[in-house]
């Protein structure tokens, strides 16, 4: 273990001769930049889709669990009286912050998406909606329920669970798509890079064969090339993200956009989020090139 | 410090050579020659660790090959300066870092300024230290190959066709060098055709010659 650790520290540690010693190769210099750029910039897109897909599972669960919706289904001329008497029960009901029965108005809004704007409300035999606020621990469903049918025989509850488990698990699944996403854009660098220091590695043989010729033990062969690809793999990512959470910046906000795009980005702390990706991105190019150095190394010995 | 006792190198289904032995002592000249592709390279290299015998026992400095990982070997090649007929350099390095390469791979890059000087000035390349490999002429670049090899005081100098690509004149000049190293106690084993060089070798230093033939490893015949 101690030998491990050594070796590995001594691999980040570099060593400017070791690098002198391998010719610049801009082929694969420049394909790795690339690479990591690239990758890095699809990286914080990915992550920032996750972040605020986690938000919307959130912020759905949390207000569609917060809040019932009570629909008054009564002949018109008992709709009025019913809706006092549930307002009346449900503000006596323990859970229960307020009752409130939306207005013609606010019905009418919630219809318009369907019926345009112009749509005769009062003259249609619309229900009756009242929205429920809970607190603490909520009420008590089954005990509601039953005073509700003794009292509003007209009442149907919804406490949003229909709706609410769907949604919040489907933006838990986009969550994780994102998320599966970073790991794939993890993966795809380190295919990338391991390839491009193959290929350094093998236009370089001439160079290992005489660097084995005077002593060089596989170690220092592997720093010089290590150590370049992953400043390489560094330099790329970080100019990716730079462009990445520029991008985000610049998004058009919430408002001017509208619903689609409401919360697509970082929100406060989660700004710090994507500097994560230029030091993992560096992590990713040191231990896929380190790997194809002392394989290749082993296989030309 | 280098022997090999009853080694065979079998490559590709055949026999290379068999029985073979020779041992390389402080101090010792020996010359190998043979007919090309009688193994005189494939023996040089088993003596310098870059291949393994497939029979018999090659130790160098006291470790069997066999038994020897890479990083032994990297560490015994400090001890050991090679000369290749094609001469091995990094294009892209000026020859002044090229001949210092051993020290800087074994982390004596402060040995360096003290030794390179000299060095060139001994090999005729004073004036040549900033110039890149492919700049110089086959000489050159052999006697650059010389003062690499040597560079870390090796024990022992082993030399392939050291004189293959250069004139007469040339040839002399670094035979009198690794006749200057063997008096200074190193081991020098040269491989060569050159039966001119091995005569011109026997008026300035008691040197074996063998002479690897018919698979077998021997002492060579009157003619030199």
């Amino acid at each position: 273990m101690k030998v491990r650790l050594g070796f590995l520290l001594s691999l980040l540690a570099g060593d400017p001769q070791a690098d002198r010693a391998v010719p610049p190769t801009g082929f694969t210099a420049r394909l790795t930049v690339f690479t990591s750029g690239a990758m890095a910039l699809l990286a914080v897109f990915a992550l920032a889709f996750s972040l605020a897909t986690e938000r919307m599972a959130d912020r759905w669960a949390a207000e569609l669990a917060r809040t019932s919706t009570l629909r008054i289904s009564a002949p018109q001329d008992q709709v009025g009286a019913q809706t006092a008497a549930a307002v009346r029960l449900l503000e006596t009901t323990p859970g229960i912050a307020s009752a409130r029965a939306l207005t013609p108005e606010e019905q009418q809004a919630l219809l318009e998406p369907w019926f345009g704007p112009d749509l005769p409300i009062a003259s249609l035999p619309i229900p009756q909606l009242i929205e429920i606020i809970e607190e603490g621990d909520g009420f008590d469903e089954t005990g509601l329920r039953a005073r509700l049918l003794a009292e509003v025989p007209g009442a149907v509850l919804d406490d949003h669970t229909r709706w609410r488990e769907p949604l919040v698990a489907a933006a838990e699944r986009l969550r994780l798509l994102g998320l599966a996403a970073i790991v794939l854009i993890g993966l795809s660098t380190a295919a990338m890079i391991t390839m491009a220091a193959q290929a350094a590695l093998a236009a370089n043989a001439q160079v290992i064969r005489v660097l084995r010729l005077v002593g060089a033990r596989d170690i220092y062969i592997a720093r010089a090339f290590v150590r370049r690809f992953t400043l390489r793999a560094l330099t790329g990512a970080a100019v990716g993200t730079a462009v990445g959470m520029a991008a985000i910046w610049f998004l058009p906000s919430a408002d001017d956009a509208g619903s689609f795009l409401t919360g697509l980005g970082f929100q406060g702390l989660h700004w710090l989020w994507p500097l994560a990706i230029p030091p993992l991105a560096a992590v990713v190019a040191f231990m896929a090139t380190r790997g194809a150095a002392l394989r290749s190394l082993k296989e030309q010995s | 410090m280098i022997e090999l006792r009853n080694v065979t190198y079998s490559y590709g289904g055949g026999e290379l050579f068999s029985e073979v032995s020779l041992q390389l002592a402080p101090g010792s000249f020996h010359f190998l020659t043979g007919p090309s592709g009688a193994g005189k390279t494939t023996l040089l290299k088993l003596c310098y660790g870059e291949l393994v015998a497939t029979g018999g026992e090659v130790s160098i400095f006291g470790s069997d090959t066999r038994k020897m990982n890479r990083d032994d070997v990297a560490m015994a090649r400090r001890r050991i300066g090679v000369v290749h007929q094609d001469c091995q350099f990094l294009d892209h390095l000026p020859l002044s870092e090229n001949v210092v390469l051993p020290l800087t791979v074994a982390g004596r890059q402060a040995e360096a300024d003290a030794n390179l000087k000299d060095l060139l000035a001994w090999v005729g390349l004073a004036g040549q230290a900033e110039s890149l490999p492919p700049q110089l002429s086959g000489g050159e670049r052999q006697r650059a190959a010389l003062a690499r090899a040597v560079i870390m005081s090796p024990d022992v100098v082993i030399a392939d066709e050291p004189t293959g690509n250069i004139d007469w004149e040339m040839s002399q000049r670094l035979l009198t060098l690794l006749v200057e190293l063997n008096k200074m106690g190193k081991a020098v084993l040269v491989a060569t055709h050159d039966l001119n060089l091995i005569r011109a070798a026997k008026a300035q230093v008691s040197a074996r010659i063998l002479r690897l033939a018919g698979r077998k490893l021997q002492a060579a015949g009157a003619e030199l």
